[in-house]
């Protein structure tokens, strides 16, 4: 492949890419990311590839391994273009009826198809499906029509025209200046503006300056960034490349997770691939601009997403914060001025090139503005990746696009921002998501993580299991964040665990405002947030498990009794097969006693009991009842056969 | 330049350009608090105890003053019932810890800290940094350092390098605020020094 050397080239070359394309012929495409992949997505892949080559079909047909399409819940997903027909969770035995059916006799497969659970109707079209229909995608949008490695079906999409126009078109400063009138916002967490950090990078003294991604998305339950990385690379460079250019950088890194594997291997082929032809390295498309990217893996500490500690850590250090001021932008990686954007807050900057700063800002609110990828996990219908315009509401993301709570559950809480950010009760679910409202509301965007929770999460539970992953991820160097949150995850354990006492979430309260006030960086600063933001809206919970020895969503099993009620057992033996701790007594016609001293509070036997007898019953909060006396366990013939 | 006018505790002090406050209330004989800090070594900011109120245009911030530096026309606090809560609270999770270290005691009975608050912690290191920086930064000898992270963070010795230097210097251990450096170091002795083949580990 030859360097193309001038913007003339580049749509030269882009016009033959296109020129061989028959954008009516028919094109297989599979979701190749991660999601789709765990649910077997790449034996999919061979089937068809194996299908296509066997059958020597008349019809030219594409095939394409694309990036993550986001409806992850029900993968295997592919999509056959032109028409864009989308069948959900394939197998590998259902290819060759899509090459006979759907690509050579123009067929729908009924069975494949998405069914609406509330009407009942089929779903032909992929964007037809109320879980896309109700997005907005703009940044995500072109993962599901590219294959992550070509750098053909980038170019074909309109890739590199809005680096073409920064280089050819704009002086930096115009670029900081679109940038700006965007109102970017830092998609990584804090939501600091974007084209001001660019600003403060390029008026900075001291050279050389650098770019920095940061791809340390470790927040349990989110994966956004990984499939922007892993789905379009492409563009989180074309992004980069831009901002250097701004910036006034000529070396770039980029931090990624080494547990992201397949991130990794797509960002190194793509840069690979734009080195190739001239998109990266010297002079760049001929306009005189050199720019580099490295690569550089990180070794999995949650804190490494702090911008200072993520700098210690591509220095060769220990990833541990250093204080701020100075900011990066003035004294960054080596001592040298610094920008660092989140993977998304770069994959947002083409778009605003390309497009102007006037079709940004026509979505989202006062604010905020763009839109925003949330990773919508937990206790939801539509598990998956969604971009939505910001000021959605949470109701809307919850219920049109995730479905709701599966298995007719009531919704309790959604959790976002990360393991720092804080838990959102049902009265507050028409707050319009962006950054202020969510921070108003006690939590924050953080990176984009929600992690919606029914009523059987005990929210006291949630507060102890995001508190004891800020334990295991705090670095350790300052003591508020350190023994602070060793404390309070003591404390909140105590509580879950019924040794709760008066005195508790005073001193829980203490300790939360001294990591707040007086912690080194952003983590410890917000790590009360779980234990914070539960209180503010489910105190009540909180005084059952202290006062009560009561948990009211029966999750705590240091606080719960499972008790087999003898006035409607039935002596059905389910429960007692099935229960793993052998802790049930009984027999056919003999009343189930689960003998206390055994059980494990599994809740397989609450589970089980068939719902016409529903005998198994959960106690919190008030002593088991004494089993019933030995000689009146028998159940009669007639009243057993009922 | 003739230096930065800053105002502590309403007293009107200069700082030369580049001070942090506690250098600059230090030396206006104003003391604040410190304990993982030392004139040797880099500002580390990780005890905290130094956090001070600093006001700059109307906006109050609490600051680690042995990092933050001096600012033109910046206010600064350094004891408020804030403060003195946060520092109580600190000096408590530090006791739980070193409950005997002279120094944490004093600072307790001035801030008015309980001792017996949290459950006394097995380890008696309060991970102010002082021996690993000295010995990084001052004899460049890099004999002690830190491993893990977090709350399973420690003090090692690494034997190869401190069975060769350490005898002769020692000058980290009046350092350490409770004398966990020395335990480790004797430990260390005691388990990995092998300055000569011991006749009674080979016959085994």
């Amino acid at each position: 492949m030859t360097r193309i050397s001038s913007p003339d080239q580049l749509e030269e070359i882009r016009q033959a890419i296109l020129d061989q394309r028959d954008p009516n012929a028919p094109c297989v495409t599979v979701c190749a990311g991660t999601g789709c992949l765990a649910s077997g997505a790449s034996r999919v892949i061979a089937a068809f590839k194996e299908e296509i080559e066997r059958r020597k079909l008349k019809v030219e047909v594409g095939f394409r391994g694309t990036g993550c399409h986001g409806f992850c819940e029900k993968g295997p997903i592919v999509v056959i273009e032109p028409d864009e027909t989308c069948y959900l969770q394939v197998t590998p035995e259902d290819v060759p009826e899509i090459i006979s059916e759907t690509i050579e006799n123009k067929r729908v497969i009924d069975r494949l198809l998405y069914v609406d659970p509330n009407s009942g109707e089929k779903v032909v079209r992929e964007s037809d499906i109320p879980f896309y229909k109700n997005q907005k995608r703009i940044v995500f949008s072109s993962n599901r029509k590219i294959d992550p490695k070509s750098i053909e079906d980038y170019l074909a999409i309109g890739g590199y025209r809005a680096l073409t126009k920064a280089l050819f078109e704009m002086t930096p400063e115009q670029v900081i200046g679109e940038v700006k009138e965007a109102k970017l916002r830092g998609r990584g967490g804090a939501g600091f503006p974007a084209g001001v950090k660019w600003e403060s990078a390029r008026r900075a003294a001291g050279e050389p300056k650098y770019v920095v991604v940061n791809c340390d998305e470790g927040d349990p339950g989110a994966y956004m960034d990984r499939s922007l990385m892993e789905g379009n690379p492409f563009s989180v460079l074309e992004g980069l490349t831009i901002g250097a250019y701004a910036i006034g950088s000529h070396e770039g890194y980029v931090y990624v997770r080494q547990e992201y594997p397949l991130a990794v291997e797509n960002l190194g082929v793509a840069i690979t691939k734009a080195e190739e032809h001239g998109l990266l390295g010297r002079d760049i498309l001929g306009s005189g601009f050199d720019f580099t990217v490295k690569v550089h893996r990180g070794a999995g500490a949650f804190v490494c997403g702090e911008e200072t500690a993520l700098l210690m850590s591509l220095e060769g250090k220990a990833g541990q914060p250093r204080p701020r001021p100075p900011y990066p932008v003035e004294s960054g990686l080596w001592g040298k001025p610094t920008n660092i954007n989140n993977v998304e807050t770069w994959a947002n900057v083409p778009l605003i090139i390309s497009k102007g700063a006037d079709a940004f800002t026509s979505i989202g609110t006062e604010g905020s503005k763009g839109t925003k990828i949330f990773s919508l996990v937990g206790k939801i219908a539509n598990t998956g990746l969604v971009e939505v315009p910001m000021g959605i509401s949470l109701r809307d993301v919850i219920y049109k696009i995730g479905g709701g709570i599966p298995g007719g559950k009531r919704f309790k809480a959604v959790q976002t921002g990360g393991p720092s950010g804080g838990c959102i009760p049902e009265q507050r679910l028409d707050l319009a998501v962006d950054f202020d409202e969510l921070t108003k509301a006690g939590s924050m965007m953080g990176s984009g993580g929600m992690i919606v929770m029914d009523e059987e999460t005990c929210m006291v539970d949630v507060a102890r299991y995001f508190t004891r992953f800020l334990t295991d991820e705090s670095c350790g160097k300052c003591l508020p964040c350190r023994e602070g949150l060793r404390q309070m995850h003591r404390i909140l354990t105590d509580i879950t665990e019924g040794r709760g006492k008066e005195g508790d979430i005073a001193l829980l309260q203490e300790l939360a405002e001294t990591a707040q006030e007086a912690s080194l960086c952003a983590l410890g600063k917000t790590a009360p947030n779980p234990f914070l933001s539960t209180f503010r809206y489910f105190s009540d919970e909180y005084e059952a498990h202290i006062r009560e020895r009561r948990c009211p969503a029966f999750a705590c099993k240091g606080l719960i009794s499972f008790y087999i009620d003898p006035d409607a057992c039935r002596a059905c033996k389910i429960c007692l097969r099935e229960c793993p701790a052998g802790a049930i007594d009984g027999d056919k016609r003999k009343i189930h006693v689960v003998d206390q001293a055994k059980c494990t509070k599994c809740g397989v036997c609450f589970e089980v009991c068939p719902s016409r007898f529903n005998a198994v019953r959960r106690i919190s909060g008030e002593p088991v009842p004494p089993p019933i006396p030995e000689e009146q366990r028998m159940i009669s013939r007639k009243s057993a056969g009922q | 330049m003739s230096g930065l006018r800053v105002r502590i505790d309403g007293r009107e002090v200069t700082a030369a350009a580049g001070m942090t406050i506690l250098e600059t209330a230090r030396a206006a004989g104003i003391s604040i608090p410190t304990l993982c800090h030392h004139d040797k070594l880099e500002p580390y900011g990780g005890c905290r105890l130094c956090i001070v109120e600093a006001e700059t245009n109307g906006r109050t911030r609490l600051v680690a003053s042995c990092v933050a530096r001096a600012e033109d026309g910046l206010a600064v606090t350094t004891r408020s019932a804030k403060i003195d809560r946060i520092r109580k609270t600190l000096l408590e999770l530090l006791l739980a810890h070193a409950p005997h270290s002279p120094q944490l005691q004093a600072l307790a009975a001035e801030y008015g800290a309980d001792s017996r608050r949290f459950a006394q912690e097995a380890s008696f290191c309060v991970h102010c940094g002082l021996c690993v920086r000295y010995c990084a930064e001052v004899k460049k000898t890099h004999a002690v350092g830190f491993i893990d992270r977090g709350i399973r963070k420690e003090i090692c010795f690494l034997p190869e390098i401190a069975a060769v230097e350490c005898n002769a210097c020692k000058e980290c251990f009046p350092l350490c605020p409770t004398s966990y450096l020395q335990a480790a170091f004797v430990l260390v002795e005691a388990l990995a020094f092998r300055p000569n083949p011991s006749p009674t580990a080979s016959a085994g």
